[in-house]
């Protein structure tokens, strides 16, 4: 009987599990619909958008330009010592360039502003929820998904694309400096080399990936801290919770864009 | 006076899980009455506000405005009739002083220009006795009393029929508690304005009300005018309002 009883509280437990998971899963969908539908339905908070285009996009700059430039040099070394194996070592140039635009620009530079941009948003909505701030909001007629996430979530999925072209440009200067300066490459001949292989899908790509990249980290922030728990735990279990949630989508999501726009 | 409550409330319940936070609250606010709401921690008292606002759905029963049901009509032009006073003062902190309080005149299609908006401030914050000063300092660089007076400069700038303050000594020393009990008091009188608050400290109560309900397990225990508060003849009630230990509202130690 004792056996029969832990058994079925096991199964109990994972039927629980399940329930929680689907509710989590249901709830982000319902948020991520009502987040586009307020997108497509005015008023719009302009001051807010551009208040948010500043903080997420011009604010991140730094971090995606150092960990794009040192990317990128690491890259070009790589490359070199690969390409050594088979005497191809002159393909350093073309192919920094088209790892940097079509996979790691975005998705290095998606994962750091999930960082630096996810945590800060949900710690900032969670903040506002326990306060009851949101509720303030309500009350005063202004609606906060149209106040509060729609202007960080355009804000993110507009500015993306923007930082990862700035980071292509930095990290594939990071290559250039390396190649140039430790690899014994002519400097002309590296940026003909960058210049002729890449083509414009390799760049268009890796900024639709950026676009998509950038709605999921804002809408992971806003989501977590807008359902933010209570107290400074639920504030910073909450931005745990954006930060992980936005790097594993942002990873998982990557590789199906890439079979998508790439496809084998 | 017309006959139908400002605010009436038929068979509220809210549960939360197993718990059922109100269990079927009835109560009628008479316009430009002030009803004061008590009972002990935990009751539900700041649910019921927010279940009137909308910003919790009740499980069943009838909430109504001036006999309308609260959830139909034009959801902006039902709050536009209500301020409210957060217990934390809710004060939005990216926002400067005057523009939290003249916040909902920025809003909407009709809205004021900055310069008004500001002005319309400042004469709000005057009213709470606010200098002018204050308006440009940010919530985070006042002190807990002068946050409070903000919000209800913010609770009354657009001039609502409807006013709630949950608990809105809260926080407070016994002085600037009492300031803002006279304030209260003093702004519902002058506006006409409908004022429902929630409150444990019974010198808000006996500063602020007409009316007091008390709520205790979920129920409407006793609601009367102030002036019948002391000789109730409920246990409930005088336990609570003498603060006592013993009686019929278990407390745990």
């Amino acid at each position: 009987m004792a056996a029969l009883a832990v058994f079925e509280n096991f199964l109990a437990s994972i039927g629980r599990s399940t329930l929680a998971l689907l509710a989590s899963i249901g709830r982000l969908a319902i948020f991520t619909g009502a987040t586009l539908s307020h997108i497509v339905r005015g008023p719009y908070y302009l001051r807010e958008l551009g208040l948010q285009l500043l903080r997420i996009g011009y604010f991140s700059l730094p971090v995606v330009g150092l960990t794009t430039l040192f990317t990128g040099g690491a890259l070009a070394l790589q490359i070199y010592a690969g390409g050594a194996r088979f005497n191809a070592e002159s393909v350093v140039p073309s192919i920094v360039a088209i790892g940097m635009v079509r996979e790691l620009g975005p998705v290095l530079a998606g994962l750091m502003v999930a960082g630096r941009v996810a945590s800060s948003i949900a710690a900032e909505l969670g903040t506002m929820r326990v306060t009851e701030q949101i509720d303030a909001l309500t009350t005063l007629s202004t609606n906060p998904m149209k106040y509060l996430v729609v202007p960080r979530v355009v804000a993110a999925a507009l500015v993306m694309p923007l930082l990862v072209l700035v980071g292509n440009i930095i990290g594939i200067m990071g290559g250039y400096l390396v190649g140039v300066t430790r690899l014994g490459f002519n400097s002309a001949t590296y940026v003909q080399n960058t210049v002729d292989f890449l083509v414009i899908g390799d760049v268009t790509s890796g900024l639709i990936k950026a676009a998509v990249f950038g709605f999921i980290l804002g809408l992971m922030g806003c989501y977590n801290g807008y359902y933010s728990g209570r107290g400074a735990q639920g504030v910073g279990q909450a931005t745990t919770n954006a930060v992980v949630s936005a790097s594993i989508l942002i990873l998982s999501i990557n590789y199906l864009l890439t079979e998508l726009l790439f496809p084998a | 006076m017309s006959s139908v409550p400002k605010i009436s409330l038929k068979g509220v319940t809210k549960s939360f899980g197993d718990k059922h936070v109100l269990a079927g609250i009835d109560l009628d606010i008479t316009a430009g009455e002030s009803m004061v709401i008590i009972g002990g921690s935990g009751t539900g008292k700041s649910v019921l506000l927010k279940c009137i606002l909308g910003l919790m759905k009740p499980d069943a029963g009838e909430i109504l405005i001036d006999g309308q049901p609260a959830d139909s009509g034009n959801r902006d032009e039902f709050l536009s009739r209500f301020g409210m006073l957060f217990q934390g003062g809710a004060l939005f902190d990216s926002l400067p002083v005057w523009h939290n309080v003249a916040f909902r005149l920025r809003q909407g299609s009709d809205r004021l220009s900055k310069a008004e908006a500001r002005d319309l401030a400042i004469l709000k914050l005057r009213r709470v006795g606010l200098k002018p000063e204050v308006a440009d300092l940010f919530p985070a660089e006042l002190s807990g009393g002068m946050q409070k007076r903000v919000g209800l400069a913010r609770a009354i700038a657009a001039e609502p029929e409807i006013i709630f303050f949950d608990e809105p000594t809260t926080g407070l020393d016994p002085i600037m508690a009492g300031v803002i009990n006279e304030l209260i008091r003093e702004i519902v009188v002058e506006m006409g304005a409908t004022a429902m608050t929630i409150t444990h400290d019974m010198s808000s109560v006996r500063a602020i009300a007409d009316k007091v309900a008390m709520i205790h397990d979920g129920r409407v225990q006793w609601t009367g005018p102030i002036g019948k508060i002391d000789a109730s003849g409920d246990p409930y009630l005088d336990q609570f309002i003498n603060a006592r230990a013993d009686g019929p509202i278990e407390s745990v130690r």
